[in-house]
Parts: structure tokens; C-alpha cells; sequence
């Protein structure tokens, strides 16, 4: 085996082969991230549960019983709001963690070397650990609202986690570059997240926005994670019928999220731990 | 011959202080800057001005142009004071951290060992950190699996296997950390300076198991302040000096003439930087001659104080300062406690700054170079050597021995004890058995 260090180029492609030998450390930084979550917890991994749930309980009152926002297609609301939140904690989370993954797993960056991208794909990752928990609470909607899943939902699911992820992941790889040279980023994150669970159809139908096309195409394109929960809707709950220019193009918008986080991070990372 | 498995050619590395080395700059300064830069720019076009540096940068040379070659097998040693360039250049081998100039080839399976413990994560077992950080280390699962029973045998810590490492004493934390290390398999080895941990035992037992490691025809590169364990290991050395390539060649002449070069040996006065906090810590030693000048170089009648300072963090007992002098090949020749003297301090220590001097006889040390190690003990048996030596020299003004004009200072021994030699006198007529030289 023979390798060369040099100076980097400008342009980077990524090695896919080397993140392949480095598939064990990937799963055991995945685990150790599981693992150590839960630890000294009394509730466990529970706690996976309990917040989708209790965030759905009070959601429910507020925007449905107060403010008579409704599913608009005769869902029953509590099973239409917690599908969208068990995507939008996903993408949330995964945002979360892996832009703060670099800044939590510094002294491994400072002291050994391995291919820096396994550090945010891990946090995307354990992301889908919480959300297959949490998904048994909406198995469990499901069945005590008599609701059932179209074949075509359960067929484009894959899809749509891909969707999830790469969207996450591709915006998570952007906020970990600049969270390691900007503190802003730490400050900002927070905020810039809740901004767009308002614009991102999590409490209310895209329908809606019916009468305001500019806006409901806006957020179809730019955000694919709102893409992803009109389908996983139409899909899964059974009403309404899955749309597949609206699931294209959260393809797309995803991958091209993904590449430009994997483009900005591949062009940073080798100064990281210099910065870091 | 195979060419060799590491080639260094001209590696530099230029840190840019003011950037780089400041580390979280806040988006509304860098947005600032840009807007500078550009204003700048547009100046420039105008005035057609040359194009200055960005505002308050220097740049830093952490190593310049430095270039070496390791063969296959072979144990390299990487020596140099602070900030000579030694972790930097392990960090770009290690690929931390891309060097700004120059090319190294590496041929074969790399593994670093930076830090003992890397990752390990404190809520977890020890039996779940042997696995996460061999896996950082570069092992895969089926390898650390194979070796786990050996690694825990290695650490001694069979019993507390499944307790969380934060409830581990330092020592067993450390052991296995090492443990884990110890057991990679990498053709090439790099490591720095992880044996300045753990108690004199276990660095004796480390430093054993990296000297297999060798013997096994894997090739190492070892950065250490520790002398001593640079010439066991290592075949060859190299010293690095602000970041420039002093020397290189075999390791016991390129220790020597690092621990004995110029003004490190002529000023008599050592200060210690320790990066980590200890409970006694040496601040400064110095050696003074009878007319109580601060030098490195004594007559050799003449005694040799040795002055001291060191700081005690907290009130402590049970704790005993030891100062020892070494041949030039940090061979121990004799040690002093001063508990020996002022046995009460075993009690009772006090924190703060204290001094205390020793005194070597004149006319004991043969002319020549010698090294005084510092260390502490506590009850357990446990030891601290500090890593830095302090060289001194004895030169053959006033030396007792005649002889040493015939036959040179070499012979007889590690020291020249003066003994009462007395006049010859005639036994018998005719007892001629020793045919002697007529002297003029």
C-alpha cells in the first residue's frame, strides 16, 4: 500500500473506497453515540418516544383544538401532525447534530486521522435509530385509528428517508464547516431551525397555501423535507394521492443540497484540525 | 536495497497567525475583512500598488523544507525542544493536518498514536472503549475481537472490565489505553511522546513491548523528550530546530549533541515547561560553582552545587525529590532524596515556591559530560522522571590523576573516587619483577 501526502488541491473528489474501509469506524461511532445518549438516563431509550409524543399531545391542542387548524382531507389530526413531526425531528436533529459533530469530536479530528465526513454521517445515522422508535408509536396510531397505508406509500418510503437524510446530511455537512470557523453558527443554528418548521407543512396541509401558489412552490422546491411529509401523508394515511413531480423534485433539491455540503466540506476539512 | 518505506521530501508547514491561530473568528470580522480586502483591491488597481498581506498576519514556519528517509524496520527518533516542529511533523505524517509544501511517500499500513486514550469516552465501560478506540486506532471489529483477551491482560484490568472508565484511577485508565495501542499491527508506528504517562513501571513495560514492535521488523517513528528511551529504541535520529533539519545519524551521537549543544551547555541554567499540571512541578535548576557563578563547566576539583526551584501545587506528604547524576549516555551514576537528608519532609510538604540546592564534591566526576535528571517518588514506589536532562561539563583543570596526561580520562571507571596513594618504598634488593620506565 503505498499513499502520498502533499499540499491539497482545490478540487476534491471523495473517496469512496477509503470511507468503505472505514465502514467499522462508522459503526462503532454510531453506537458510541446511541450509547452513550441513553446512559444515565432513567427513562432510556424511551426518551426516543416521548418527545415526538408529548411535542404531538401539546401540538394538538394548541393548532388543532385552539387554533382549529385541521388536516384539511379528514385525517384524524394527532396520526397527520405526528408523521410530520417524526420527519421533522429527523432533519432537525440530524442538523443539529452533525453541525456541531466536528466541534464535539475535536480531540478525535486533532488526533488521528480517518475520513472526516464519518463524524456528521454518524449523527445522521443515529438520527434513524430515534425515528424507527418512534415510528412504533405511529404503527400504533395507525392501528387505533383504523387508518392504512397505501401499497404505493410503503413502496416510495425508501425514497423518501433518502430524501431525509441526504437533505439533512447536506445542509448538516454545510453548518459543520462553517460552525467550525464562525462561533455564529452556534448562535444561529437554534433560531434559522424553528424559522423553517413554519415554513415546512409539519402543523398545517400544504394544502393551505392552495391560494398562494408563489409560496406552496417555493417551499415544495427549496425544502424537500416538506415534499417528504406531503407524500409520506398521501401515502401512508391513506388520503389523497402520492405525487411524483412533487417526490422528483425533492430528489433532486436533496442531492443538490448534498452536493453543495459535501463540495463546501470536502474544500475545508483538511484545515480542520488546524482550526478546530 | 528496497527503497525506503517513509520518504520526507522538503516538507514545510506555514501556520498563519493571526488567522489560523485564532480559533473561532466571528462572521461580522470576517465579513470585515473581505469588505477591507476588496476595498483595498479597488486601491490598488488604482494606485497599482504591490499587493500587501492581509491585515496583521505573519506568517509561522512551523517546519521548513525538511526532508528524511526511513527504511523498512527501522526505529527513527524525532528529537527537539518545544516547539522545534516534532508534533507538527508527526501530525502531517498522520495526515491531521497537509503540509504547504513538499511530498512524503508512505509505504505501508500507517497507524499514529498521538495521545493514549484517543476517544475514549468516559460514561462507557472498559470493555466498550477498547472497542471504540481501537476502532478509532484503525482496527477493525474481527481484530480487536481476536486480541481483546490479550489487550485486558496486558492493562491489568480483568476486574473492572465493565465499569465505566470515569471510575477508573489514571493509572488503570492509562494502562489500558495503552493496552489498546500496543496491540496495533500497522506496518509503520508513528508516536509522540505518550510515554511521558503512567508511572516508571508501566513506561518501562511500554517502552519493552514498542522495543518488540521493532525487533518484528516494523518501522517506527518516536518523538520524545526522553532521551534515555530515544537511544533504546531508536537506531537513528534526527533533530529538529525551528523547524529546520539540524542533524541526523545515529541516535546515541545525535542525543548527545542535542543534550550538550552550545548554549544549553555553557549557561548552566535549565527552565521546565511542563504542559501538564502536577502536583510538584520544577520550575528552574542551575548549577553554580564555588565562586557562585551560574555555569555549565566546573574544574574538576572544584564541587558542583546544584540550586533547584520548584512549586508545590497543594500541601501534600509522602512525596520525595530526587536529583540524579548521569553519565552522557543517561546511564545513573549516583541519586540523592532530600528526604535522605530531612526526613520530616516525608510528612509534610507545603505549597508554594521553594529552592533547594545540593552539593557534588570536587574531584569525584571524571572529566567529562554529565546529565542531572530530576524526579519524584511518592510511598507506592511510584516515579517520575522529568524528561528534561540538564548537561553539564567537567574539564581536567585540577583533575587529581596524572595519568589522565598519559593515558586520557577514559579508563577506570565511571568516576574517580580520590584514594590516599602513598610513595612506593623499596622491599627487597633485588626485586626487580615490575621493569619500570626511567622518568627524566
Amino acid at each position: 500500500m503505498e499513499f502520498v501526502i502533499a499540499p491539497p488541491r482545490r478540487w476534491l473528489s471523495v473517496d469512496w473506497r477509503e470511507l468503505w474501509r472505514y465502514r467499522d469506524l462508522f459503526l462503532v461511532l454510531a453506537w458510541r453515540d446511541v450509547a452513550v445518549r441513553y446512559k444515565q438516563t432513567a427513562l432510556g431509550i424511551a426518551w426516543a418516544v416521548f418527545q415526538p409524543f408529548v411535542t404531538m399531545i401539546v401540538f394538538t391542542l394548541i393548532f388543532n383544538r385552539m387554533a382549529n387548524i385541521t388536516s384539511g382531507d379528514g385525517t384524524p389530526y394527532p396520526i397527520f401532525l405526528y408523521l410530520g413531526l417524526l420527519f421533522w425531528q429527523y432533519y432537525s436533529g440530524t442538523l443539529t447534530n452533525a453541525s456541531n459533530s466536528m466541534i464535539s469530536n475535536a480531540s478525535l479530528i486533532q488526533k488521528v486521522y480517518f475520513p472526516r465526513l464519518i463524524v456528521p454521517a454518524t449523527a445522521a445515522t443515529t438520527g434513524l435509530i430515534d425515528l424507527a422508535i418512534s415510528a412504533i408509536i405511529l404503527v400504533g396510531m395507525m392501528i387505533y385509528y383504523g387508518v392504512m397505508p397505501q401499497w404505493v406509500g410503503v413502496l416510495i418510503l425508501p425514497a423518501l428517508l433518502g430524501c431525509a437524510v441526504l437533505s439533512a446530511l447536506g445542509m448538516g455537512l454545510l453548518m459543520a464547516s462553517l460552525n467550525i470557523k464562525y462561533q455564529d453558527v452556534r448562535f444561529a443554528l437554534p433560531f434559522f431551525i424553528q424559522s423553517i418548521l413554519y415554513v415546512t407543512p409539519v402543523i398545517y396541509p400544504v394544502k393551505m397555501l392552495d391560494n398562494h401558489p408563489v409560496v406552496k412552490n417555493l417551499m415544495l422546491w427549496l425544502n424537500p423535507i416538506s415534499g417528504v411529509i406531503t407524500n409520506a401523508r398521501a401515502g401512508l394515511l391513506g388520503q389523497g394521492t402520492v405525487d411524483f413531480g412533487v417526490l422528483g423534485i425533492s430528489l433532486l433539491m436533496s442531492m443538490v443540497y448534498f452536493a453543495c455540503g459535501l463540495y463546501y466540506f470536502r474544500s475545508t476539512e483538511r484545515y480542520f484540525a488546524d482550526i478546530v | 536495497m528496497s527503497r525506503p518505506i517513509i520518504e520526507v521530501s522538503g516538507i514545510s508547514k506555514c501556520y498563519r497567525i493571526g488567522a489560523a491561530r485564532e480559533p473561532y473568528l466571528s462572521l461580522r470580522d470576517e465579513l470585515a475583512r473581505k469588505a477591507r480586502r476588496a476595498s483595498s483591491a479597488l486601491f490598488r488597481i488604482v494606485s497599482k500598488e504591490p499587493n500587501p498581506r492581509p491585515g496583521g498576519q505573519t506568517d509561522f514556519w512551523a517546519l521548513n523544507d525538511v526532508s528524511f528517509s526511513v527504511r523498512e524496520g527501522e526505529a527513527l527518533g524525532i528529537i527537539g525542544r518545544n516547539g522545534a516542529g516534532k508534533s507538527t511533523m508527526l501530525k502531517i505524517l498522520s495526515q491531521i493536518t497537509p503540509p504547504t509544501k513538499g511530498r512524503i511517500t508512505m509505504r505501508g499500513r500507517v497507524a499514529s498514536l498521538l495521545e493514549v486514550g484517543t476517544g475514549f469516552h468516559p460514561e462507557l465501560t472498559g470493555r466498550e472503549n477498547v472497542f471504540l478506540n481501537g476502532a478509532v486506532l484503525g482496527m477493525t471489529r474481527a481484530e480487536i475481537r481476536r486480541k481483546f483477551d490479550e489487550i485486558v491482560a496486558f492493562a491489568e484490568v480483568e476486574k473492572f472490565l465493565d465499569t465505566p472508565v470515569k471510575r477508573y484511577s489514571s493509572g488503570m485508565y492509562v494502562r489500558l489505553a495503552f493496552a489498546v495501542a500496543a496491540h496495533l499491527e500497522p506496518e509503520i508506528l508513528l508516536v509522540d511522546e505518550v510515554l511521558a504517562v503512567g508511572d516508571a513501571a508501566f513506561q518501562k513495560k511500554c517502552l519493552g513491548k514498542m522495543g518488540n514492535v521493532a525487533k518484528e521488523g516494523r518501522t517506527i517513528l518516536f518523538v520524545s523528550h526522553n532521551m534515555g528511551a530515544v537511544k533504546r529504541l531508536c537506531q537513528r535520529a534526527i533533530w529538529l530546530d525551528r523547524g529546520e533539519l539540524k542533524k541526523s545519524g545515529d541516535s546515541d551521537s545525535i542525543c548527545e549533541a542535542y543534550l550538550f549543544s552550545g548554549q544549553n551547555m555553557k549557561s548552566g541554567r535549565h527552565l521546565f515547561h511542563d504542559k501538564k499540571k502536577h502536583l510538584v512541578e520544577y520550575i528552574k535548576a542551575e548549577t553554580v560553582n564555588p565562586k557562585g557563578e551560574t555555569t555549565g563547566i566546573f574544574r574538576a576539583d572544584e564541587p558542583i552545587r546544584f540550586r533547584i526551584a520548584y512549586r508545590v501545587n497543594r500541601n501534600i506528604g509522602g512525596v520525595t525529590l530526587v536529583l540524579n547524576i548521569c553519565t552522557s549516555d543517561t546511564a545513573s551514576l549516583w541519586a540523592v532524596s532530600d528526604i535522605d537528608v530531612f526526613a520530616d519532609l516525608i510528612a509534610r510538604r507545603e505549597a508554594g515556591e521553594w529552592s533547594y540546592e545540593c552539593v557534588a564534591p570536587g574531584n569525584v566526576l571524571k572529566p567529562g559530560r554529565y546529565l542531572a535528571a530530576l524526579g519524584a517518588g511518592n510511598l507506592n514506589g511510584e516515579f517520575y522522571h522529568h524528561p528534561d536532562l540538564f548537561p553539564f561539563e567537567v574539564t581536567t583543570e585540577g583533575y587529581w590523576r596524572e595519568s589522565h596526561k598519559y593515558f586520557g580520562v577514559g579508563g577506570g571507571g565511571p568516576v574517580a573516587v580520590p584514594m590516599r596513594v602513598e610513595r612506593p618504598v623499596p622491599i627487597g634488593r633485588n626485586d626487580d619483577r615490575i621493569a619500570g620506565r626511567d622518568l627524566p
